[in-house]
């Protein structure tokens, strides 16, 4: 990717729109919408249920992830594996392509990637909660206008809101 | 045939249906720069309101469509899955999610996104996630009493307040175009 210019994004009104379109169509082809958050959440349930079989059917959480064709062959998984698919493509056909640890003009590059983990675990308890993410729940659930879609956004905003000034330091 | 046409499928085809769409979300996500931490960001410290922009737009355009498809007889709103509202898990949820996704700077559908265009927070921030899902589902006994509490089934927002579904669209195309407009009157240098 050397020498290779990056491409500025998209413009948000155009990209959001597409984002739309493509929300609109897992709702006309599948009945359901796009997500993240269970992909994350059948991959813990079929690891634990790898490593200690017994215990994880009788996780509450774990168990409503073992049903069906079983924690590996679930949508949501494969979907995701989509979303790194089509970002790696769509990065690499923009000239975007190319390793880096992204951080604040004042952060250490070990900090960020502590800061990313440790919020990445915050995320995991919230979305566990919530029964749901920004994708699955406030995207997906906002379009179909449920209640609890447009709760989580506004409450995710506001934590977000809330947090901002304290981590002023790490971004700015 | 009434879309959906596929619902509930996890053969082959519906797999591969699922990595498309996965793919096209992705692209999408990757072309508005949500791939970026610090683009993110800028969206709660005033400064770049992609997030706000790309994703008011997107639920404008899925809801009018679902709307319009519904209305014309294409698309059988009744199997399109509404996701379940829960009024305090979410709520709490939705707040500590929040906090978290200032801190990683990504959520967990863009630090898919990040990771796999090369970025090694990207990667951190999808481990975290990874990790909180787990340790959460390992230790789940003492949130199961909040996380099952507050029931409301697949609620929408026209049957809670018992206003026509047409008006509340037209009420979010409303409330997001006044958005659009603050949102660049905010994001113009001052």
């Amino acid at each position: 990717m050397i020498g290779r210019v990056r491409r500025p994004y998209a413009d948000p009104y155009v990209a959001g729109a597409c984002l739309g379109v493509v929300l609109l169509a897992a709702f006309v082809i599948t009945g359901r919408g796009l997500g993240a958050s269970g992909a994350f959440a059948t991959t813990a349930a079929g690891l634990t249920h790898a490593i200690a079989p017994a215990e994880a059917e009788a996780n509450p959480y774990f168990a409503r992830y073992l049903g069906g064709g079983g924690p590996w062959r679930d949508w949501l998984l494969f979907e995701i594996g989509g979303v790194a698919l089509g970002g790696a493509l769509s990065a690499w056909a923009a000239g975007r392509l190319r390793g880096e640890v992204e951080r604040g003009p004042r952060a250490r590059r070990r900090s960020r990637l502590v800061l990313g983990f440790a919020g990445g675990m915050v995320m995991g308890l919230g979305a566990v909660l919530a029964r749901g993410c920004t994708s699955g729940l406030a995207l997906t659930g906002g379009a179909l206008l449920s209640v609890g879609a447009w709760l989580f956004m506004l409450a995710a905003f506001a934590g977000a809101y809330l947090a901002a000034p304290v981590l002023r330091r790490v971004w700015r | 045939m009434t879309a959906p046409w596929i619902e509930g499928d996890t053969s082959g085809a519906g797999l591969a249906i699922a990595v498309a769409c996965g793919a096209a979300f992705g692209a999408a996500l990757e072309r508005a720069g949500l791939g970026s931490a610090r683009k993110l960001v800028g969206q709660f410290y005033g400064t770049d309101l992609t997030v706000f922009k790309v994703m008011f737009s997107a639920i404008v355009v899925a809801m009018l469509g679902a709307f319009w498809l519904g209305q014309a007889g294409v698309l059988d709103l009744a199997r399109v899955a509404v996701p379940d509202t829960w009024l305090a898990p979410q709520l709490i949820g939705g707040a500590v999610f929040g906090a978290g996704m200032a801190t990683a700077g990504l959520c967990p559908g863009t630090s898919c996104v990040a990771a796999a265009s090369g970025r090694g927070d990207g990667l951190a921030v999808m481990l975290g996630m990874f990790s909180g899902v787990l340790v959460t589902g390992l230790l789940f006994a003492p949130l199961r009493a909040l996380h099952e509490s507050t029931a409301r089934g697949p609620l929408t927002v026209s049957a809670w307040l018992g206003v026509p579904y047409g008006a509340v669209v037209l009420a979010v195309v409303a409330i997001a175009l006044v958005g659009f407009g603050v949102a660049e009157r905010i994001e113009r240098p001052a």
